[in-house]
This record gives structure tokens, sequence and C-alpha cells, in this order.
């Protein structure tokens, strides 16, 4: 397949990614950095690119709000948010996977207030993890790019039928021009393909009720069936990936391994930073250091399987944590693999770093790398650790 | 456009029984008016409160129609992306069945529309959506048991506003939201009760028939949270638009009309008298409370009667 290589900023690319998909409805509040995505997909509506039907909303709730009305309706639908935007979706955001609506969202990750903060870190989509929406990360504007593209065949596929939410870092990603690959409008369209909604309200001969009153004697059941979806996302997922890697090249499932083969210890993380740790990587293997990068694509469903068995048997495993869990046992990273490792005999130890945009640089990743060595020479080190923060 | 009662009863009631209202509930029968009007082509949106819980209960439904709720707040606006995914397919000719027009019909108490959706209800009127929004104006939150709302009449008694030995109820007067809806400038807002079938039958098909986004407030008596005989409620709604308590009146287009001019409007209190939750009103000591409701009708109508003859073409 041919590909255009082209320099876009994230939230450029995304905004292409979405519109090669041709929702019907995209609803919309704008919050920084998610801001640009919607220009710039505001732009295409203004001059005829697409014909999505944009609604303008007053805040994020009814951003979420209308998107449920119109994913409901039957229509292909997606929105966009960051921060506290997406903490004010929050009601409504659990009601969108409750409901079995598959909305895509970009989600330009930056820090919750307070106080308040525009720049990076992940605490706005952790404190969503647990609403029911697949979460997939990006490192960069390709993989941002990429998931976009995915996320419309994974949400929509009669065995998950979920919403989907695409991360990738405020600033770092969303602001940043970086060179992509991006596959040709009809090329995108057929791998996507058209959306057949199961259910729809705008049928009069075939009325639904949706969202009714549900108590004591049938919720449970049914959140036992939503739950059963998140159990079969996962192969959904990585057929998905195998079908968009034949047709591009580019080839991805629950995490990237960089340089995991032979490592005897191992960097677990989200995001963008996996730029910064695989340089730095790069110089310790070239000192011999058998060290080497888990950057997760997909935190819900969370491959607890997976993770198990790749990390099983290293001398030492770190993970480092963009958003904080106040008095909990270290991020939601950390408690999610070390639960994932129970059983087995390597040790794990968590970072938090990057809170509220804080850099995080070469030194701070050569710093994990050392703790790793000493913890593998079976030192000490606490369970959560700080980088780049003034004591 | 006439509104015929042969044809109204005849016509499917999308509504069906069994729901479980209270007895003497009149909001039940406002939706079944409201749906006799519209017809099948209808999708109903309700924000969470009694109309919502009444009509369903997981795995039965009483609508005959299509129907969402997702959360208290956010009726309009998730009516909103209903109509736009309307407006979406049909122009892409995605559409299940072709339809030219269909109706979206968003509704709620005053708790979902004069307080916590006022804000969804707004932007929805504002984007100028092809919907109806109907508030079903009880005066209180009764499906969480009757606290007070922007909408409780001065001096009523609420499970959060109380009257006790120093204090006697609710200590504002309501807010007018339907003059906020007008400043709104959509094409058609009104009032009505559901004891005036005819006029909220007209209201309901002129609303549907506007070129944009319509709003519709409608008084509705409830025997629980006013504390009154069930056999009343409709005899109640009459007399709120007999005595200036609930004009009847339409804006079109910013014009408005008073439907309906009592000749000898008499005492409010009257009215308040037949209701529990004005009891302690009577009491001695509180005439001054009284003597203030009836000044607020009256203030309210004076304005009302000055804004119809000022938007008069």
């Amino acid at each position: 397949m041919e590909q255009k290589l082209v320099a876009l900023s994230g939230n450029e690319a995304v905004a292409y990614a979405f519109k090669q998909a041709r929702p019907h409805v995209a609803a919309a509040f704008p919050i920084t950095p998610q801001t640009e995505m919607m220009h710039k997909y505001a732009e295409f509506v203004a001059n005829g690119e697409s014909t999505t039907e944009m609604i303008l909303v007053e805040s994020e709730h009814s951003a979420m709000s209308a998107a449920i009305g119109s994913a409901a309706a039957g229509a292909r639908t997606f929105t966009a948010t960051s921060s506290a935007g997406f903490a004010l979706m929050w009601e409504v955001v659990y009601i969108a996977a409750s409901l079995r609506l598959p909305i895509c969202m970009a989600m330009v990750n930056r820090a919750l207030s307070g106080n308040i903060n525009i720049h990076c870190d992940h605490s706005d989509s952790m404190g969503g993890r647990d609403a029911g929406w697949l979460h997939l990360f990006s490192e960069n504007a390709q993989e941002s790019y990429d998931n976009s593209i995915m996320a419309w065949r994974i949400a929509e596929h009669m065995d998950v039928r979920l919403p989907v939410m695409v991360n990738y870092d405020g600033f770092i990603i969303s602001h940043t021009a970086d060179a992509l690959y991006m596959l040709p409008d009809d090329a995108a369209w057929k791998f996507i393909g058209k959306y057949n909604a199961a259910y729809t309200l705008l049928n009069p001969e075939k009325p639904i009720t949706v969202g009714p009153l549900d108590l004591t004697d049938y919720y449970f059941e049914h959140k036992t069936s939503q739950m059963a979806a998140y159990e079969k996302a996962p192969a959904i997922i990585q057929q998905v990936s195998d079908e968009f890697a034949d047709l591009t090249g580019r080839r991805y499932g629950f995490a990237e391994e960089y340089k995991l083969d032979d490592a005897e210890m191992v960097m677990v993380l989200l995001g963008s930073s996996a730029g910064t740790c695989k340089d730095v990587i790069d110089e310790y293997r070239e000192k011999g250091v058998k060290v080497g990068l888990l950057k997760l694509r997909t935190f819900r469903p969370f491959p607890a399987a997976y993770l198990a068995k790749v990390l099983g048997g290293r001398k030492a495993v770190c993970v480092l944590d963009r958003s904080a869990s106040f008095g909990g046992q270290g991020g939601p990273l950390f408690t999610e693999t070390r639960s994932a490792m129970y059983g087995q005999q390597v040790p794990v130890h968590g970072y938090i770093y990057g809170l509220g945009g804080r850099d995080f640089d070469l030194r701070q990743a050569a710093t994990v790398i050392e703790n790793l060595k000493k913890v593998a020479a079976g030192g000490e080190i606490a369970d959560i650790n700080l980088l780049g923060v003034r004591l | 456009m006439a509104v015929n009662l042969k044809q109204l009863t005849q016509n499917e009631d999308l509504l069906a029984g069994g729901h479980r209202a209270c007895a003497g509930c009149t909001g039940a029968n406002i939706l079944r008016q409201i749906m006799l009007t519209a017809g099948k082509d209808t999708v109903m949106g309700g924000a969470t409160g009694c109309m919502e819980v009444i009509t369903t209960i997981f795995p039965y439904t009483a609508w005959k129609t299509s129907f969402i709720h997702s959360a208290f707040e956010n009726c309009a606006a998730t009516i909103s992306g209903v109509e736009t995914a309307f407006r979406s397919l049909k122009k892409h000719g995605e559409l299940p069945v072709q339809r030219e027009k269909m109706n979206f019909i968003a509704f709620g108490g005053d708790g979902g529309t004069y307080d916590i959706g006022l804000q969804s209800l707004s932007g929805a009127m504002e984007r100028g959506h092809n919907m109806l929004y109907v508030c079903y104006d009880n005066e209180a939150y009764m499906n969480t048991g009757i606290q007070r709302s922007s909408a409780t009449p001065l001096g009523a008694h609420t499970s959060t506003a109380p009257a006790g030995s120093v204090k006697q109820g609710k200590e504002q007067n309501r807010k007018d939201l339907t003059k906020i809806l007008v400043a709104h400038n959509i094409p058609y807002v009104a009032q009505t009760t559901p004891y005036h079938w005819k006029d909220l039958a007209t209201k309901v098909e002129k609303a549907l028939a506007a070129d944009g986004p319509a709003f519709l407030n409608i008084l509705m008596p409830c025997t629980v949270g006013w504390h009154f005989d069930p056999a009343i409620g409709m005899e109640l709604a009459k007399e709120a638009a007999d005595n200036n308590f609930w004009p009847l009146f339409e804006v079109e287009n910013g014009v408005y009309t008073i439907n309906h001019k009592p000749k000898d409007p008499g005492p409010v209190a009257e009215w308040m008298k037949k209701q529990g939750r004005f009891k302690h009103l009577f009491k001695p000591g509180n005439e001054h409370l009284l003597e203030a409701s009836q000044a607020y009708v009256d203030s309210e109508w004076k304005k009302l009667l000055k804004l119809e003859a000022m938007t008069a073409e």
C-alpha cells in the first residue's frame, strides 16, 4: 500500500484519521490541548471535505450526552476532550459504555486541576479507567493516527460494541509536528468500512427503549454481560491490528516490545516517554546492559496474562506512571502490573513522573536504569519512587 | 391548525397502560396527550425523574415509540444528538426507514429543567435543533422526595424547605423559566396545563411544526407533593389558569398571545387552600405570605399583559 509521508501535529493527524472514517456526527467542546483537533475538523466541514454534522455544544457534559443520543440513533459518532473536560463528562462516560455505544473519542492527555495546569499527564484518562471504555495509548503522531483508524473497527465489532478512547499526550504529541505515513482516503475507508448500527431510535416501525430504570433484579446481569465484552475485546483488537499490519506494514498488539528478547531488566510505561527511554536503552545496550522497554498500547482491557508472560523470568521490572493515585499503592499502571505479576519471583517497583507536564528527560531515564541494575543485583528499592521532582 | 377531538380520540395511544404513575398523577396524562398529537414518527427523550421512572423499568416499557433516557441534566443535549443523527443519516441516505420528518421531544420535570438541566436546555435551544422540549412542572423534586426547586412557589412546604416553628416553607418566589426560554428567541414558546386539552394539543402541534426549537412549560399538579385528594388534580390545573397563577400563553416568533384571560381571577389563596403544601400559610401570623403570593401573581400577570400589548403586530 502506497502511503503518503506527511508532517502533521498529533491533533491534525487524529483529525485526518477521524475524517477518513466518515463519521455522521461529531460533538465537541473546546479544551486545551484538544482544541486544535476540532479546529482542524471544523475546517474540513467548512471546506466540504467532510460531511459530518457537528454539534458545537456548551459543555463537555453535553458533548458526551449528544454523542450518546447520536450513537443511540445509529450514527457513527466521535468526540474529543482533555483533562477537566473529561472529568465534567464523568457521569455520561459510564453511560456511553453501559449502553454499548461505539463512540470514538480523542483523549488528549492533560493534568487534572487543581491547581489548573494545561500540560501532559495521564491523570485524566486514568480517573476514568473503570468507566467501561477501551483505552488505547500512543507514543507519537503516527501511533495516534493509526489508533484513530483502528479504533472504529474495534469499537464497532459486534463482539465488542464499546466506546474507544485514543489517548495521546497533550502538547508533546498533540502540538508537535511529526512525520507520519497516512493512508489514502479510499484505502482508509475500505479498511474501516460502513457502520451498521444494531439498534436505532430512528425506526418508527421498530421502536426501542434505551436506558430504562434497571434495579436489583436485572442490573447485575447487565453489568455481567458488559464485562464479557472486555473478555472478547483483546482478540478483536489483535485481529484488527493484524489486518492493519497487512495493509500498512505497521504492526501493533497490546504493547510494543523494545529490545525485550534477552532483557534482564524491563521498564513498563505508556505514551510519549517511550521515545526518551528507547534512546537511553540504546546507550546502555552499547555498554552491554540488558535492558528493554514494554510500552503498553492497551490499558483497557488490561492485558494481564500477556504481561505476566512477557515480564516473567526477568531480574527486575519497573513501572512508570504519569499519574498519581493519592493514598493508593502507587500509580494505576504499577498496581495493575504488579497484580498481573502476582506469584512470580520478579521484583516490581514503581515511579511517579512527569506530573503537570514536567519534562521526562534522558537523565531520569538513566536513573531508572541504574536503579533497575541495583535491584537486579539483589539491592533494595522503595515500592514507589519519584522522578524529576524537587524534594 | 385546528385540533379535532374526534380525531385525537381515534389516534393510537402511544403510552401503554400499566405504567407505574401514582393514582391521580397528571404527568402521565400530559405524556399521553402529547403522544396523541405527535404520533408514531417520534423519538422521546426523558430526563431522570418521575415520568422516566414510571414509564420504564427493565424489562418493561410503556413507550410504543422509541425512547431514550441517559441522565438527569442532559435530556436536551441527548435529544439534540438524536436529532442531529437524523439529519446526518438523512443527508447521507442512510436512514433505516425513509422519513422526511420526525419529531424529537425531550421532557423533564422542573428539577431537570429549571435547575440541573438548564445549561443543557439553553445550549440545545441556542443551537437551533428541530426539537421540542417539554417541562412538566410539578414545582419540586417529586421523584427524589419533594425537595424544593427553583420552580417551587413562595411558602410551599417541601422536604428541604419545610414549614417549621421558625421557617414557613420556601422563602423565595419561583423563577420564570418560560421567559428565559423566550429570551432564546426561538420560534415557539408556550405554557399550558393538562386540563386544557385543546390548548395543549394545539400547542404541541404548533411546537412540532415550528422551524427550529420549541419549548412547552406544562403545570403538573402532583397529588403526592402538593398534598391534595388524587381526584382533583385536573381541577387544580384548571384553577391555576383561572386565577392567573399559571397563565396560558404562547410566544410565536417573539409575539405574545395570552390564550385565556380570566374575567374574575379571584384570590390565589382559594386555590392554595386545597393543597396541603400551603396549609401552614393559613395559620394566624402568616397572612403576609398569602399577600406576597397574591402580589407576585398579580405583578407577573400585569407584566404579561404589557408584553402582549408591546409585541402585538
